[in-house]
């Protein structure tokens, strides 16, 4: 029988800032279920430490709230990229699947899953009506796509 | 803004989501000679509304919003504040031990993050080395033993800090009054596994910053420098003390401005200035005034406020950085990376120390006292002083919350070496180049400020350097 993939889910945000929550409440959501091989992170930001958690896994999928993108999510592959940037704190998916690459030698393939945002800009809990639907079809896709990660390379038929 | 016929601007601004931001505007005339200099910070002050009317037991939690970079500087201030609004005025042994522990994570975690992956490329690659390897990546190529060493130290620190907070997001370690949790035999034996490895890291790193400090001290003494005043907290003997102590202010030549101060009376000693052309406030030491009693505060401010520190060889390196500057302050702004790497080290000196003391697995983790309704913390955070204010009505309810974040209390000094590197670097050339450019981040860098808690937003600091001549034009841009 096929092993699992070693799947990392990472659910990044502001939960304090509205919209921005849906990355760590995509996680909070994955975190009940029980998936063989899944470990599930969540954090206000990407920081260089994930790429030694990146690394230990087959897929890496990065949750994150979408400013303009696709409603009610879009799923996207993550190449990695050599950042031209060090004057941030934190990092991007594709940076940081560079540094899994370069720094502990992984194949990890990434997507980024991004969920589409209406409300950023002020401080408060919760989020908004039209975030809230975007999550509940974003988690029920997550779901699927990771009994098959396969799902996660067809992005355009899940939306 | 000022923006004249005959003059070229070079804007360096950065591209956000929703985090704040800043940026730095540089004004020049038509022979290219640097007029003004100036880093603007676009703050949001929503959190202070945001939290009036919450519970006072909320605010170490909600504090942690503040800032993705460093919420467990904002959850231990908040948290030393609450404990005075419970009439906390000292905590359990195991309370004060395991804030200490998630402190000094939180230190080693930030400092060694800014070191090897914003830092290390200037220092190792120089500031006109190419931007496509002067970079994390272009690190981990030539040198990727430390790149690595980066990420593990980064990690250990975090990890800390999920044994002591309880998680990322929305940490509750600290309650007022104490904390909810102590450490297990299994957490700490498990930390006690990789903490030789971790001191012998920070040894190495510090050594990186010290050589750099010395081989090219003639070229980075007059980069970005001058003389400033420094404050910070220190212990009641004069020790170096990153979670607790009295104020102390210091000029450039060591005097003391003010000493052993109870920062319950900040407000006594400390002024707020606002000027026009920036959304940031200028923090000022009042009885000089705000033109000249603007301070530094962090690393830099820190070890040249003390009297010494109270771990072996942090205080070691502490001597050698002192004897550079005769026993005075040292005023150097790249500096701060030497001074940074001392506190790296001191930092995992305490928390090996605290990991064999058994007070970590003790049982008695919160006080209760007489409510009052005012409270104030401080503590040093990564970046430097940190400053909570409330006071809590008769309902429990937060009324007023007044913060003074690092980033803020160095907005003067950043300033000034943006126009001290600006003029000595850009003024009067024909071409601005990418390392040219480059020399007013390694500047501000060398601070390393927190955008997101200054902004009182996630953030980040990314930028754009773009030259405008004075006819609108784009001549030259700068992403990074």
């Amino acid at each position: 029988m096929e092993q699992p993939k070693r799947i990392l889910l990472i659910g990044y945000g502001n939960p304090g800032r509205l919209d921005d929550g849906l990355g760590p409440a995509i996680a909070v959501a994955a975190e009940q279920w029980q998936v063989d091989g899944l470990t599930v992170d969540s954090d206000y930001q990407l920081t260089v430490e994930d790429a030694d958690d990146v690394a230990k896994h087959d897929i890496v999928i990065f949750a994150d709230a979408s400013v303009n993108g696709r409603e009610p999510y879009g799923v996207e592959v993550v190449q990695p990229k050599q950042a031209l940037s060090f004057s941030s704190h934190s990092v991007e998916p594709s940076v940081l699947l560079h540094m899994a690459h370069a720094l502990f030698h992984a194949q990890t393939r990434g997507y980024i899953l991004g969920i589409r945002g209406y409300e950023f800009n002020e401080f408060g809990e919760g989020l908004s009506a039209r975030a809230t639907e975007n999550l509940e079809k974003a988690t029920a896709f997550l779901r699927l796509a990771l009994d098959n990660p396969s799902l996660l390379d067809v992005p355009q038929q899940m939306n | 803004m000022q923006d004249t016929q005959d003059m070229k601007r070079i804007v360096i601004e950065p591209v956000t989501r929703v985090e704040g931001h800043g940026k730095v505007t540089i004004l020049l005339d038509e022979e290219n000679r640097v007029k003004q200099a100036r880093l603007h910070i676009v703050e949001f002050r929503g959190f202070e509304r945001f939290i009036q009317g919450r519970p006072y037991w909320e605010a170490p939690v909600l504090v942690q919003r503040l800032c993705g970079i460093c919420p467990v500087s904002h959850h231990l201030a908040a948290a030393k504040a609450m404990d005075q609004i419970v009439g906390v005025d000292e905590l359990t042994p195991t309370a004060e031990k395991m804030r200490r522990l998630m402190h000094y994570g939180q230190m080693f975690q930030s400092h060694s993050l800014h070191f090897f992956h914003l830092a290390s490329p200037d220092l190792l690659f120089g500031f006109d080395a190419d931007v496509a390897i002067r970079n994390v990546i272009g690190v981990a190529a030539k040198h990727q033993d430390l790149a690595v060493q980066g990420v593990m130290m980064r990690k250990f620190g975090q990890e800390i800090i999920k044994a002591t907070a309880g998680k990322k997001i929305h940490g509750t370690g600290a309650i007022p009054g104490g904390v909810n949790k102590n450490l297990s035999i299994e957490e700490r034996d498990s930390f006690l596994k990789d903490i030789d490895q971790m001191i012998e890291w920070s040894r190495g790193a510090l050594a990186i910053a010290r050589n750099y400090t010395i081989e090219n001290l003639e070229a980075i003494a007059p980069f970005g420098s001058f003389d400033s005043n420094h404050l910070s907290l220190v212990r009641e003997d004069g020790a170096m003390d990153l979670y607790h102590g009295n104020l102390r202010a210091i000029d450039a030549n060591g005097g003391k401005i003010f000493d052993q101060v109870d920062y319950n009376n900040y407000l006594d000693y400390i002024g707020e200035d606002v000027r026009d052309w920036s959304y940031m406030k200028f923090p000022f030491i009042k009885s000089i005034g705000p033109e000249n009693g603007w301070y530094r505060v962090g690393p830099l401010a820190r070890v040249n406020a003390c009297d010494f520190i109270d771990t072996p060889e942090a205080e070691a390196a502490r001597q050698e950085f002192m004897a550079v500057t005769n026993g005075k302050p040292n005023n150097l702004t790249m500096a701060y990376h030497w001074a940074r790497m001392i506190e790296t080290l001191h930092s995992i000196e305490k928390i090996r120390d605290l990991l064999h003391d058994s007070d970590l697995q003790g049982t008695d983790l919160v006080l209760k006292g007489d409510r009052r309704p005012e409270g104030v913390g401080l503590l040093e955070a990564p970046r430097g002083t940190l400053f909570h204010h409330y006071r809590v009505d008769e309902n429990d309810q937060v009324v007023m919350a007044n913060l003074i974040v690092s980033t803020t209390s160095n907005n003067e000094p950043m300033n000034r070496a943006v126009t001290k590197v600006a003029m000595d670097h850009i003024s009067g050339k024909a071409e601005i180049t990418e390392g040219l450019l480059n020399r007013i981040e390694v500047a501000i860098r060398a601070y390393d400020p927190c955008l997101s808690c200054a902004t009182h937003a996630l953030g980040r600091m990314p930028l754009v350097v773009r030259l405008v001549d004075h006819e609108g034009n784009e001549v030259a841009k700068k992403s990074t």
